[in-house]
């Protein structure tokens, strides 16, 4: 059935990591006792409004920043209505046509994905449900969110989650919030619809409930799979909502009673149109540090290989010290080897960028083995010696004088005949035999380079 | 008759003491007039032990029952509320106690404030003091009686479309709305949130000044209110001489000739003291009213749905969720407050808002933009308070097309965001009629200006039950 195409569009709830709620001064946390951080205001007594914190606000202009959105100098807030035991006024604030950001797109595995919109809205409370009666928990009411939603440029599951763990990473490093699925600080509502007309979208549903990228893969798997059975077998979609069972890996329809809702979206009344001037948008684009994926692309541009590119870029404290090194010495390509095969083997400690760089740069220079330059690495981390102290201290020197190597040399020829009546008939191979030997007598110190061009110059003799 | 700076006077002279006065006033409460729902005796009387200096200091002061007071029920005249406390005070009342004044009741209303007559309460309609058959007009009508009766010395109500202003007029009284967001709504449970403001009802314009001097003024709570500074508002001594006033024609049609000429006889007499007069010309007059049903019916639809019986109030239980709210909404709000809830629903439903709420908010701005260029021309404009005097009790509790007719006068301020103050014009009959002064934005103390010069030259003593002075 490979001739249909699926179309994925996300909607992502994440919630936004300020110390107090949206609309009101009281905390945000997480496993407090029930109804201990509540208020008249998040409880929705008669005569509260809102205040807006300020903190969201200006995670919210991240967020809709570090995804290039366009930030919108002047919004709107609007009530979206309807009843509900855990919407303790009877409508959420939220943000309708006039959101904070709009026009954005992320790169998820070379595909732009556009970001349709980035609006600032506030939770509900939690419904606790038991056996014979309900309770509702309202720490969690008015916790301020972010609605990110995608355009359906999305076209698998794993691209789905691909683009769901990129956008993740993004709202952790950028601390705009802590986008823990398992605390509800991070979730996604996918809608998803399969055509075979090249150009038009199907019917699609909205899957709800995922509590883990492994649920986001499987539903929505098991939903395309669903679709394309119904419409082989002669059916049609209906717009709905689609549930997911995490235990049969299956996904079913809602009942579509609900859906029709009309949640009569108004302007609210209780707070001014939400201006936010230009430079208070340029303060926060500034404070913003440089993404992972931004990262990479620069790597890439400076001749790193695509994987070792995303390693390091993925490692703040890696992609920090590389870009110090690479300050002092150039040599990216290098710099990256040094960090890829030794450094984060070590466990990236802590350690000094010049230090680091004076280390490759005797390597490179020939003064030290990179055998040596490895030794020094790891005593550095150690000791918090400088490499020339090393160095010293073990006697790394690398031999690279031509009469010293050659004696050695000599030495190994008279102890290995048979291998070098083979070179002398043209074995090429065994220059790399009689290097090695050299390295073990001189326990490393020996400048392979010099060794080979002293063998080579042997063999054009003979 | 008193005024609060002169009752201030008599405290520091000792010639009256704050519990006479108080005790006064509570002996004023006449049960037949149904001003109040709750007279809070206890709290006026903790409020004197706690001996606040300040400029309301000792004063009795009455608060329509849709103003949060900390440990006071607050019931909206609703059903709905049955039970319900306040957990917090409003930022209004907040600053009242910071300045001495005290607290005697909480006075009744139209349900939520949806109405112009104070008969549609869940506690009864409240009286006229001045002829117990008529209306004393609402939804503040518990505030103009309690005052007008002199069991308050003066009164906060809440104006979304002339609440406060129309139930001044039917009982000889002074009622300002001030500019929208000069004063915190914090705590004002919301009606239509984009017009309510809370307002004042008063015995004169200096006492009027005197307690919006302490209640107005930005509140980080209400992110809708100014940060403006205020006026002095209770120096009104400065005659306003060099002002014009605009006399808007569409407001004398359609109205009661008496009403007519004593609005008539005002301008004269400001005439006669230098003031000049200008005829203007205010064509969306006749939009007022249904912009204001419109929009104030949809935002009600919306601030009235925390009213689940869930978390407060009445609960009735039913099947399901869904049923406990339907069954609870039923049997908590009054038939009016369900009317205006399924127009404000219909109005914002996706097959509705644009020819109703999107087409509402369009012609609000246009009935604005007229007010302000109109306003560039004069100072303010001067217009009848009401089309006639207090009608019969029961005779529009049907009709509400009829019951919503006064608006036409007052909503206009409310849709502009004006202030407006409305003062005693006259008498017809036995029933007092006002007229309406309409400013620019934060020229509340000009206009309590111009009714303090009314006042001076044409004072209409005899309209109030005297309060004993002890």
């Amino acid at each position: 059935m490979a001739e249909y195409k699926t179309t994925i569009g996300i909607e992502v709830h994440a919630q936004l990591k300020t110390d107090t709620k949206l609309f009101c001064g009281c905390p945000v946390s997480f496993g407090d006792e029930a109804n201990s951080n509540v208020c008249s205001v998040c409880l929705g007594l008669p005569g509260v409004l809102p205040a807006l914190n300020k903190k969201a606000v200006e995670l919210a202009i991240k967020a809709g920043l570090t995804l290039n959105c366009e930030i919108h100098e002047k919004s709107i807030f609007a009530r979206k209505n309807y009843f509900y035991p855990d919407l303790p006024k009877g409508y959420q604030i939220t943000q309708y046509r006039f959101p904070i950001a709009t026009g954005g797109r992320i790169l998820v595995e070379g595909k732009e994905i556009r970001i349709k919109r980035v609006h600032l809205e506030e939770e509900s409370a939690k419904s606790i449900h038991e056996e014979n009666r309900s309770l509702i928990d309202y720490n969690r009411s008015g916790i301020p969110l972010i609605e990110i939603v995608t355009e359906p440029d999305i076209n698998s599951p794993d691209m789905a989650v691909a683009y769901l763990k990129i956008l993740q990473k993004i709202l952790q490093s950028q601390s705009i919030s802590g986008a823990v699925m398992a605390r509800a600080e991070f979730r996604c509502e996918p809608n998803i619809s399969v055509s075979k007309e090249e150009g038009k979208l199907g019917t699609r549903t909205e899957v709800k409930n995922l509590n883990s990228f492994k649920a986001v893969t499987k539903s929505l798997s098991s939903e395309v799979k669903r679709q394309i059975e119904i419409l082989e077998s002669g059916g049609s979609i209906t717009q709905a909502t689609i549930h997911y069972s995490e235990e049969t890996g299956k996904t079913w329809e809602a009942r579509t009673k609900e859906e029709s809702s009309d949640y009569r979206y108004f302007p609210e009344p209780d707070l001014p149109p939400l201006v936010v001037d230009k430079e208070w948008i340029e303060e926060i684009r500034s404070s913003i540090g440089e993404l992972p994926t931004e990262r990479k692309e620069k790597y890439i541009e400076l001749g790193l290989t695509a994987e070792d590119a995303k390693i390091i870029s993925n490692s703040p404290g890696s992609s920090r010290l590389f870009e110090e090194i690479l300050k002092i010495i150039g040599d990216p390509v290098e710099i990256s080897k040094w960090i890829l095969r030794d450094y984060m083997s070590l466990g990236q400690p802590d350690i000094s960028a010049e230090n680091f760089a004076e280390m490759i740069k005797m390597v490179a220079d020939g003064e030290i083995s990179r055998n040596a330059g490895a030794e020094v690495l790891k005593e550095m981390v150690e000791s918090k010696k400088t490499p020339e102290q090393i160095v010293k201290e073990k006697n790394l020197i690398q031999i690279s004088d031509s009469t010293t190597l050659e004696k050695v040399l000599l030495e190994v020829f008279e102890e290995c005949p048979g291998e070098l009546n083979r070179l002398k008939e043209g074995e090429k191979k065994l220059i790399g035999f009689f290097v090695g030997q050299v390295m073990k007598k001189t326990k490393g110190k020996a400048d392979p380079k010099e060794v080979s061009r002293l063998i080579s110059e042997y063999e054009k003799k003979y | 008759m008193k005024t609060i700076l002169e009752y201030q006077e008599e405290f520091k002279k000792q010639r009256i003491t704050p519990l006479n006065l108080l005790e006064d006033c509570l002996k004023n409460i006449d049960p037949s007039l149904n001003a109040y729902i709750t007279v809070t005796e206890d709290l006026a009387k903790k409020g004197l032990g706690k001996n606040v200096e300040g400029k309301l200091k000792g004063i009795p002061i009455a608060i329509k029952d849709n103003i949060n007071i900390k440990g006071i029920p607050t019931s909206c005249a609703s059903n709905v509320l049955k039970g319900f406390i306040s957990t917090f005070s409003a930022t209004v009342i907040e600053r009242i106690e910071k300045n001495g004044g005290i607290f005697i009741g909480k006075t009744n209303l139209d349900e939520f404030g949806m109405g112009s007559s104070t008969e549609r309460s869940y506690y009864g309609p409240t009286k006229n003091p001045f002829d117990l058959t008529k209306v004393p007009g609402g939804s503040s009508g518990g505030s103009a009686a309690a005052v007008a009766c002199g069991s308050a010395i003066i009164s906060l109500g809440s104006d979304t479309g002339g609440s406060v202003r129309q139930p001044a007029s039917y009982c000889g009284l002074v009622g300002l709305k001030p500019t929208y967001g000069r004063v915190s709504r914090y705590g004002l449970v919301a009606f239509g949130s984009s017009l309510d403001q809370i307002g004042i009802i008063g015995r004169n314009a200096e006492d009027v000044g005197v307690l919006l001097e302490v209640i107005a003024g930005y509140d980080p709570k209400d992110s809708t209110s100014s940060e403006k500074e205020i006026d002095d508002y209770s120096n009104l001594n400065t005659i306003p001489k060099d002002i014009k006033i605009g006399i808007p024609e569409e407001y004398f049609k359609q109205i009661d000739p008496e009403v007519h000429s004593s609005v008539i006889k005002i301008k004269k007499t400001l005439e006669k003291e230098g003031i000049s007069f200008k005829s203007v010309s205010l064509p969306t007059t006749n939009y007022i009213i249904p912009t204001y049903q419109v929009i104030s019916y949809a935002e009600a639809s919306s601030n009235l749905a925390r009213y689940d019986g869930v978390r407060y109030g009445l609960r009735k239980e039913g099947e399901d969720f869904h049923d406990t709210i339907r069954k609870s909404r039923d049997e908590g709000f009054l038939p009016e407050v369900k009317r205006r809830i399924l127009i404000g629903s219909f109005v914002l439903s996706s097959e509705a808002i644009a020819e109703y709420y999107e087409r509402a908010d369009l012609i609000r701005r246009l009935i604005t933009q007229e007010f302000n260029k109109v306003l560039k021309e004069v100072d303010c404009l001067l217009t009848p308070a009401t089309p006639t005097p207090a009608f019969p009790i029961g005779e529009r509790t049907d009709d509400p097309i009829r019951m919503h007719v006064p608006d036409r006068m007052t909503a206009g301020a409310n849709l502009a965001g004006l202030p407006a103050v409305v003062a005693p014009a006259g008498m017809i009959g036995k029933l007092p009629i006002g007229y309406q002064l309409i400013g620019k934005p934060f020229d509340e103390k000009k206009l309590l200006s111009v009714v303090r010069l009314v006042e001076k030259i044409a004072p209409f003593k005899g309209f109030l039950k005297e309060v004993k002075d002890g």
